[in-house]
Order: structure tokens, then C-alpha cells, then sequence
């Protein structure tokens, strides 16, 4: 048993931080709060150039040259530099799945475009009546000659105003059980009858709500058999292996509170950081936040181990998302009535905790639910028997 | 990083869990409270070399690292082995690093402890296996002091522990001044790490009673483990308890392999899995006897033996509150008096 990061992690991590700090500035910085973007194109370029989506895929499809470990790095990294990973998160997980499972047409065409970083994607899972129960979903492809038509309505599709197309889970089949009439395929942005409309949300982050009207598409825009969608979506799942972000918000938060406190001091001049009930917040959450690391680790290092994360994904992302949610709260509070006020300059660290306590909810929504976490380790982690 | 136990020390795990099984099983414990040692325990785990197992071999010791020993006390832990192995070998190492270890203290034949409170006036109260040591350890804030005697009168409490109060009469000192004050914080700060393994082998000790628990029993003609009311709880208790694992053991692994670059980080560590483990073993034994409905209120099953020492054993060394604040002055530095003119 040993605790040490490998080498090569550490190494990779260290050309991560230097690239953020050389691409992702303050500028960038200050304008992703300011458009409530969740994509920087010049940081997903300047990774695409150093090869890391290309390396992020399994070495059997082409990729490889960076283990399990050093992906967790790299979104640790993006994470705690409070820079968007989204993009790039999407990006491998599909480009996985299309090296694994695309056509001929799909790997000379759209692959090249993912790894090179010129074009996104986005993912079309959730659907207004289809949220944790993502197999429900009900929009249409339904065959039109050698092609299909689609018709349907998605939400939460993040990113698609920067994507070139959407991965698209469909309906196919309405006589089979709901797993078995799944459909995936590519859906070109700029096809007729696509249609994008803004959501804004609570944390200002913008993401969308996408129609399909009567929209084209080719045979060869599918993606694995018909009605052989839910395979597609697992071996998706497969390839995020624990490691694709999304549990860093109690270190990140840490880190900037600590900076904050170490720097301000109170009304009456004292360090904030000898304020006896911010101390114990900042106690927990460093607790918290070294227990996330771990949990994170160990989902990393049993993908390293080359067995499939489930449950310690699960784990990592439940614990990371909770611990993050208790935490702004607490740091909330103790900041008292400062901790209410809003900043326009993303260098004012005395504002974090009210951005955090609007991002907060989020946390524990996206990526799978808290409760459908909870499930899959209780029922396969614990080995409870499912409910009736 | 490698998070699998080496072959050795998978072997640890599978030796002093078989050890506890086999010789006091979970429904035998009642038979030790309250006082709770096992005489028939403790001279199994003095012949498989425990006591001394974390002394260094300049000293006797077999030279095995608090890791190894972490988690032979977090097998111990899970069945709730009535031995005061991890006050024994924390007492073991002090002594071996001022040359006061006995030769009987080294393989077990007299208990040794560490009075883990100040002790004030000649007196040390409610010292760990004060109950059954006959060696103490204790410190005064000015000197570190080594007791000689029969063990204590047993004060009866809540964990079925053997504590004791203990008059410091006739001790000798064995170091005074920074260095006394450096070791004895060094033996808290191990028996910190070690009761962190100790708690998370109760908690998932618990967790796995009330696992087996609502698989079994039925209500509403459904097993109750498959509410989902339970489920997300279980979940819930089962990932902290993990993540405590996790912390305990790399808390363990840091004191074994101290980094020059940040000599307090292991401190930090062990302040973090103590306070970490000592909640999660409440919660699991707290909500594993709750799944039991009324029956875990009685006193025949065994989870309520887990929910009695998940407090005991943790809080016999302070307000966590106060641990809380002490880890807050680990990484900021402690409060200056000037700074806080109301007290803080």
C-alpha cells in the first residue's frame, strides 16, 4: 500500500498547471463570468495541440500515452484552476465511443475533429419528462428512406451552441422494453429543423434546450445498432471511468477560502483567519476535501488497475458533491452579511462563496443525481435488493 | 499509488481478524464487559508478537511501520476486540525512544498505556487500560513520567473500556522539558492515527451488521433493505466509511514515511482521520442500530456494542469540538491572544 502520485502524474500535472496559467489568464477568466460561457476555445485548442484529447483515449483505440491517473490529473488540475473542463470531458468520452464504436464515415470525419480540438460536441441525453430516468427518453427517429427523421425536444444540452453536433439518444422501437428501443446517432447542428434556444441558470452558466423538428440525417449518422443505444451509453459510461471531473468543488473551494481568509480581516480589523467559527468551517471542509481527494484517487487508481470504477465513481462523485454542498454553506454563514454580496471582478475572492452557494445545487444534480448514485451503490456496491 | 495491502499485509489483516474471531467472538464480548480486556485475547496477540510489533528493531521490536499496524488494529477494530493493543503500542514506542522499554513491555507481559489528558496534581484521570496496565505513561506539562504499578479501580463507562484513574505517586521521569513535551505529543498524535483505524473497523463493523440485518428482516412483506429510505443512508454511511479508511490508512502511511518538505503534514493527517472516523463510526453504528427498529434498543443484539464504543472509544481523548479547533491551529497557526480580545 502506497500513497506516493505516481511520478508521471505529477509530472503530467506540473505541464498542466503551466499551460493554465499560460493560456487560461485572468481575461479569460473574467470573461467566462462575464458570457457565462462553460467552453474556452483557446484553452480546449491548447490542450488538443499538446496531444491530450488524442492520449485520453484508451491506447487499443488508437490513443493511450496517458493512464487513468494522469486524466484525473488533468481535470484535477482544470478543476482547481476553476477552468472549464466540460468541453473537454464531453469531447473524450465521445471520441472514446466513436473510435469504439463509430463507422467508417464517423471515424474519418468526425474523430479527426474531436481529437484536433477544432469541433465539440454535445451530449442530447436528458429530455424534459426524461431526467434520471434517461432510458425514458421519447424523442423520435423513425426511419425516411435510406435515412432517418428525427423529431423530439432535449434540455440541458450544455455547450451545444459551440458543438457541431449533438450525440443523440433517440426512441427507435415502442414495442420493446424501454432499455431495448434506444438509438443513438451524430445530429449536425447545422441540420434543418435543429433548433437551440438558451437556458439560463442559477450560477449565470449558461446551457440549452434543443428541438428537433422534422430533422435529415444518414444511416451512417448512427452510432451503434439500432436499438442498441443503452450498449452505446454504457460503454460511454465505461470510458469516463471515474475520472472526468466533477470532484474537485470542496478542494477548489478550500483553497480560495483559505487565500481569502489568509488576506481579509473583519470589521473591526482582525484576521479573518482568527475568527474562531471560520476556522472550524475551514477545519471540516479541509477534511472534507482531503477525503474527496482520496475518493477521487481511488476511483482513478482502480481504472489504472484496469477494472471499471463503478461504484468508486459513484462514490467519488456522491461524497465530493454532498461534502462541496455543506461546506458553502457553512463558509456562507460564517462570512455573515458579506457573504451575500455579488462581484463583478472574478479576482474579488470575497464574492466565491456566493457564486458557490448559486453553483452549489447543481453539483449534486448533474452527472447522475445524488439519489441515483445512492442507488447504484447501495444495490451494487452493498448488494441490497432492489425495490419493487 | 498502490491501494491493494501487500501480500504481508493482507496476511495482517486475515491473522488478527481470525485472532479476535476466534477467540472472542461477537456474542462472548458481553462476558468481558464491563471492564472490557481479554485476558485469553491479549496473550494470543502477545504470541503472534503484536505488542511489540511497532517497536523499532534497534529497540526488539519486529520494526514494522504504524501502517502495518493500522491495520492489524482496524481487523481488531471490526469485531471489537477487547485488547488495548493500540494504547499499548504507542506506550511502547515513547518508551523505546528514551530507553525505558522493559523487556516485559516489549513482548506483552505487562500492559502498558499512555494517559492520554495532562495529568495535574499526581494525577491522571481516566487513563486508557488504566484498568489493566502496569506501566503508565503519563506527562504533566513538564515532565514525562513512567508508572510502575498495579493497575487502577475500574470506572465503570459507557465503551465497556478499561479506564481508570491513576495516582502518579512514585513515577519516575523520563524526560522533561521540549523533549517531553515533543515525545508525549508524538504518542498522541499515533494513538490518534491508530484509534482512526480502530473506529473505521467499528463503523464497517456495524455497517455490516446492519447490512445483514435489513436483508433479513421483513416488513411489508419486503425485506426492508430494499426501502430506498435505508438504502440512501447505507450508501451514505458506506462511502464516509471508506473514505475514512482511506484517510486512516494514509494517515498511517505518512507518519511511516515522514516528508522533510512538510513535517507537520502527518500530524495534520492523523488530526483528520481521528476526527473523520471517530464521526463516521457513530453515524454507522448510530444508523445500523436504528434500521434495527426496537429490537436494536435491546440488549441482546449486538449492534448496541458498536454504538457504546463508537462514542467511547473516541471521546476518551477530548471534545471533538476542541480536536476540531486544534486542527484549525495545525494549519493556520494558533490564534494570537492580542488578536482576539473578547476570548475568541
Amino acid at each position: 500500500m502506497d500513497f506516493t502520485p505516481s511520478p508521471t502524474a505529477e509530472q503530467f500535472g506540473d505541464e498542466v498547471r503551466a499551460l493554465l496559467a499560460r493560456v487560461y489568464t485572468d481575461e479569460r477568466r473574467q470573461h467566462a463570468h462575464d458570457t457565462g460561457t462553460m467552453h474556452d476555445w483557446e484553452l480546449h485548442r491548447a490542450m488538443a495541440d499538446q496531444g491530450w484529447i488524442r492520449q485520453a483515449l484508451p491506447e487499443a483505440l488508437g490513443g493511450g500515452g496517458r493512464g487513468p491517473e494522469e486524466l484525473a490529473v488533468l481535470f484535477r488540475e482544470l478543476e482547481l484552476a476553476g477552468a472549464p473542463y466540460d468541453g473537454m470531458s464531453i469531447c473524450t468520452m465521445v471520441a472514446s465511443v466513436l473510435a469504439h464504436a463509430g463507422n467508417e464515415m464517423q471515424q474519418r470525419e468526425i474523430l479527426p475533429k474531436l481529437l484536433s480540438g477544432e469541433s465539440l460536441i454535445a451530449l442530447g441525453y436528458s429530455e424534459p419528462d426524461a431526467g434520471s430516468d434517461v432510458a425514458a427518453a421519447r424523442t423520435r427517429a423513425v426511419r425516411d428512406g435510406d435515412g432517418w427523421q428525427i423529431d423530439g425536444q432535449k434540455i440541458f444540452t450544455s455547450l451545444a451552441e459551440e458543438s457541431e453536433w449533438v450525440f443523440l439518444l433517440t426512441r427507435t422501437n415502442l414495442d420493446v422494453p424501454k432499455h431495448r428501443g434506444l438509438t443513438f446517432f451524430l445530429v449536425p447542428t447545422s441540420a434543418p429543423g435543429f433548433e437551440l434556444q438558451p437556458i439560463r441558470t442559477l450560477s449565470g452558466k449558461r446551457t440549452n434546450m434543443t428541438f428537433y423538428d422534422g430533422v435529415h440525417v444518414g444511416d451512417e449518422w448512427r452510432v451503434g445498432e439500432v436499438d442498441g443505444g443503452w450498449q452505446v451509453m454504457l460503454v460511454a459510461l465505461s470510458f469516463e471511468r471515474g475520472v472526468a471531473g466533477g470532484v474537485r468543488d470542496a478542494e477548489r473551494l478550500l483553497a480560495v477560502a483559505e487565500a481569502h481568509a489568509r488576506a481579509g480581516v473583519d470589521d473591526d480589523g482582525r484576521p479573518l483567519l482568527e475568527q474562531p467559527t471560520r476556522r472550524d468551517a475551514l477545519a471540516r471542509l479541509a477534511i472534507d476535501a482531503e477525503v474527496a481527494d482520496l475518493l477521487a484517487s481511488r476511483a482513478a487508481w482502480v481504472a489504472a488497475s484496469g477494472r471499471l470504477p463503478g461504484v468508486e465513481g459513484a462514490a467519488s462523485k456522491l461524497f465530493a458533491t454532498e461534502a462541496f454542498q455543506r461546506s458553502v454553506n457553512r463558509l456562507v454563514d460564517v462570512a455573515g452579511p458579506a457573504g451575500l454580496v455579488q462581484a463583478h471582478a472574478v479576482s474579488d475572492l470575497s464574492a466565491f462563496y456566493e457564486y458557490c452557494y448559486r453553483f452549489a445545487p447543481v453539483t449534486t444534480i448533474y452527472g447522475g443525481t445524488s439519489e441515483i448514485q445512492r442507488n447504484l451503490i447501495a444495490q451494487r456496491g452493498l448488494g441490497l435488493p432492489r425495490g419493487s | 499509488m498502490d491501494l491493494d495491502p501487500t501480500d504481508e499485509q493482507q496476511s495482517i489483516v486475515d491473522v488478527f481478524g481470525d485472532l479476535a474471531e476466534s477467540t472472542v467472538p461477537l456474542d462472548r464480548l458481553r462476558d468481558h464487559e464491563p471492564l472490557g480486556f481479554a485476558p485469553e485475547l491479549w496473550a494470543r496477540l502477545v504470541a503472534v508478537g503484536a505488542p511489540g510489533m511497532a517497536v523499532p528493531e534497534t529497540a526488539g521490536g519486529a520494526g514494522a511501520g504504524l501502517l502495518d499496524l493500522a491495520l492489524a488494529v482496524e481487523a481488531l477494530g471490526r469485531r471489537l476486540a477487547p485488547a488495548p493493543l493500540v494504547e499499548h503500542a504507542v506506550a511502547a514506542r515513547l518508551l523505546a525512544q528514551v530507553d525505558a522499554l522493559t523487556p516485559e513491555v516489549l513482548d506483552g507481559a505487562s500492559v502498558a498505556t499512555l494517559a492520554l489528558r495532562r495529568a495535574r496534581d499526581q494525577f491522571a484521570r481516566l487513563v486508557p487500560a488504566g484498568a489493566v496496565a502496569t506501566t503508565v505513561v503519563a506527562y504533566d506539562g513538564l515532565q514525562l513520567v513512567v508508572l510502575d504499578g498495579e493497575p487502577g479501580v475500574h470506572v465503570a463507562n459507557l465503551a465497556s473500556a478499561p479506564l481508570a484513574d491513576r495516582g502518579l505517586d512514585g513515577a519516575r521521569v523520563v524526560a522533561s522539558g521540549a523533549l517531553a513535551t515533543s515525545l508525549y505529543r508524538q504518542a498522541v498524535d499515533e494513538w490518534r492515527v491508530l484509534t482512526a483505524s480502530a473506529l473505521v473497523g467499528l463503523g464497517l463493523g456495524a455497517l455490516e451488521i446492519g447490512l445483514r440485518y435489513v436483508s433479513e428482516r421483513e416488513q411489508f412483506g419486503v425485506p426492508i433493505g430494499s426501502f430506498q429510505a435505508l438504502q440512501h443512508t447505507l450508501a451514505d454511511v458506506s462511502v464516509a466509511l471508506d473514505g475514512a479508511q482511506l484517510l486512516a490508512r494514509k494517515a498511517a502511511w505518512a507518519h511511516d514515511t515522514v516528508d522533510d518538505r512538510a513535517p507537520d503534514r502527518a500530524s495534520e493527517l492523523g488530526a483528520m482521520a481521528f476526527l473523520f472516523a471517530a464521526e463516521q463510526a457513530q453515524r454507522a453504528s448510530d444508523r445500523a442500530l436504528h434500521f434495527h427498529g426496537g429490537y436494536g434498543f435491546m440488549e441482546e443484539y449486538d449492534i448496541q456494542l458498536f454504538y457504546r464504543r463508537a462514542k467511547g472509544w473516541a471521546n476518551v481523548l477530548d471534545d471533538p469540538a476542541r480536536e476540531y479547533t486544534r486542527l484549525a491551529d495545525l494549519r493556520y497557526g494558533p490564534v494570537t491572544a492580542t488578536a482576539s480580545p473578547g476570548g475568541g
